[in-house]
């Protein structure tokens, strides 16, 4: 079968991909293949209003039936994608099925990282789809012992979702603090304050090496590189994500960390990558980079979309993400590295309502507000103008792309 | 066009302020979205159906 525009994926990017064609007035055929069998649901909330409860999983759905329908697209859900032919743009299933595109669009995301080598036992769980979140949803039961391997975004709301059900609740990780990673020294250890005080046990700064527990049993409790063993009776595994581009391993695509794109988001003429699978080189760092944010699942979409019809517009956005743990809503916009020198702008620490600066090399790269949303978008704009200045110039050799597809004339 | 907002449902990142300040604000104590023009001009309508589509959150609904 032929569509015009194949979308592989059916999670956020792909379902605002098909949105922004449609918006932006494109009137042809679009096929949107998903691999699991629901209709598009969101994910931020699976680590915190479903995993506790506040929310039954319905309310995680993207859109309304209606809403869906009036895309005039057609879904093909259940339909795992198994390879691609980046020249010719066909994309074949695996129930055999075949879909050849003027324009394919790579959305199929991230799947977790697993815990390596571990031996298969019950009460060991990751978090990524609905199920996930469903099926640990019913193992916190207040009282139990729960260990939390990874203190990432996820790994940390995970704890606080699991401490306010009442779990005694350990976090381990490699790093000094939670979200150490994402958001530096500074901010990582006013939130391991806030862990602490919550109740959580903080056992950071140290690797995890395996579980423990019979093979074919129930997990026992994790093991730390000391040798020491955190008993448990149930794990989250939340050490990170990884490209899901196994099938497109034969697809002539460069993948290294994500599918490779130019400043477009093109991986190669007339196959685009959009969401947290896509890596594309960002001209206002000069750089490269993979996002795993919500935002970036629906700008890019609009981006690619506008490319697709034609528009010349290189992708640049200033990230944004959130994160929602106990009372601390935290945003962050840009980029926090870890060497940035970091100053309270607004606000203060103690007080856990502040706006941070991140600055490398006298350049603002980003800022992260605690409990002060306002006050930090309103300094988004230091980072809007630090990208916009002419950054370490790296030549993209790259033409300008064009269009595969014209849009329908609008009236 | 009307613009609808569900605050339970907003999370303050302020994504919509930046797609079309004219219509949408925040609240200084929460952030939560603050519409300013229930009914935007015509001229602003793309730009307001750019920021429903940005919300991370779903919480802008347009009624056209």
């Amino acid at each position: 079968m032929t569509a015009r525009v194949l979308v592989v994926g059916a999670s956020a990017s792909g379902l605002s991909t098909v949105e922004a064609l449609r918006r932006k007035g494109y009137a042809g055929g679009i096929t949107v293949l998903g691999d699991e069998p629901h209709a598009p649901y969101d994910r931020p909330p699976l680590s915190k209003q479903v995993l506790s409860g506040a929310w039954e999983p319905e309310r995680a759905a993207l859109r309304a039936e209606e809403q869906l329908t009036s895309l005039d697209a057609e879904f093909l859900l259940g339909e795992t994608a198994v390879a691609l032919d980046a020249e010719k743009r066909t994309v074949r299933t695996a129930s055999g099925r075949e879909v050849t595109a003027d324009a394919v669009v790579i959305a199929t995301g991230v799947r977790a990282r697993r815990f390596p080598g571990a031996p298969d036992l019950t009460g060991v769980h990751v978090l990524r789809s609905l199920e996930d979140a469903l099926a640990l949803r019913g193992e916190l039961v207040a009282g139990r012992r729960l260990v939390v391997v990874g203190e990432g975004v996820l790994g940390s709301e995970i704890a606080a979702t699991a401490r306010t059900l009442g779990l005694e609740v350990t976090l381990a990780g490699p790093l000094a603090a939670p979200m150490a990673l994402q958001v530096g020294p500074v901010v990582s250890g006013v939130l391991a304050g806030l862990h602490t005080e919550r109740g959580v046990t903080l056992r950071l700064g140290e690797g995890v090496v395996g579980l423990t527990g019979e093979e074919g049993g129930r997990v026992s409790g994790v093991r730390l590189a000391s040798d020491e063993v955190l008993p448990a009776d149930v794990v989250v595994v939340a050490i990170g994500a990884v490209p899901a581009t196994e099938w497109l391993a034969d697809s002539g695509l460069a993948l290294d960390n994500g599918v490779v794109c130019d400043a477009w988001c093109r991986a190669a003429e007339g196959v685009y990558a959009v969401g947290d699978v896509a890596r594309w080189h960002h001209e206002g760092l000069g750089r490269s980079v993979r996002l795993e944010n919500r935002t970036n699942a629906t700008e890019q979409a609009m981006a690619v979309a506008g490319v697709i019809l034609g528009e010349d517009r290189p992708y640049a956005p200033v990230p944004y993400f959130w994160t929602d743990q106990y009372d601390a809503k935290l945003q962050v916009h840009g980029f926090l590295p870890a060497d940035a020198e970091v100053d309270v702008v607004e606000g203060d620490l103690a007080a856990r309502r502040f706006v941070a600066r991140y600055r490398v090399g006298g350049r603002v790269t980003g800022v992260l507000g605690w409990n002060m949303p306002k006050q930090t978008r309103l300094r988004r704009q230091e980072v809007v103008d630090a990208l916009q200045e002419p950054a370490v110039p790296t030549p993209t050799t790259v033409p300008v792309p064009t269009p595969v597809i014209t849009p329908a004339p609008t009236h | 066009m009307k613009v609808v907002v569900d605050e339970e449902k907003c999370v303050a990142a302020g994504q919509c302020v930046n797609a079309a300040m004219d219509v949408f604000d925040q609240r200084d104590e929460d952030g939560i979205v603050v519409v300013l023009d229930e009914h935007p001009p015509a001229e602003l309508a793309d730009d307001v159906r750019n920021a429903a589509a940005i919300c991370p959150a779903l919480a802008i609904r347009i009624e056209e």
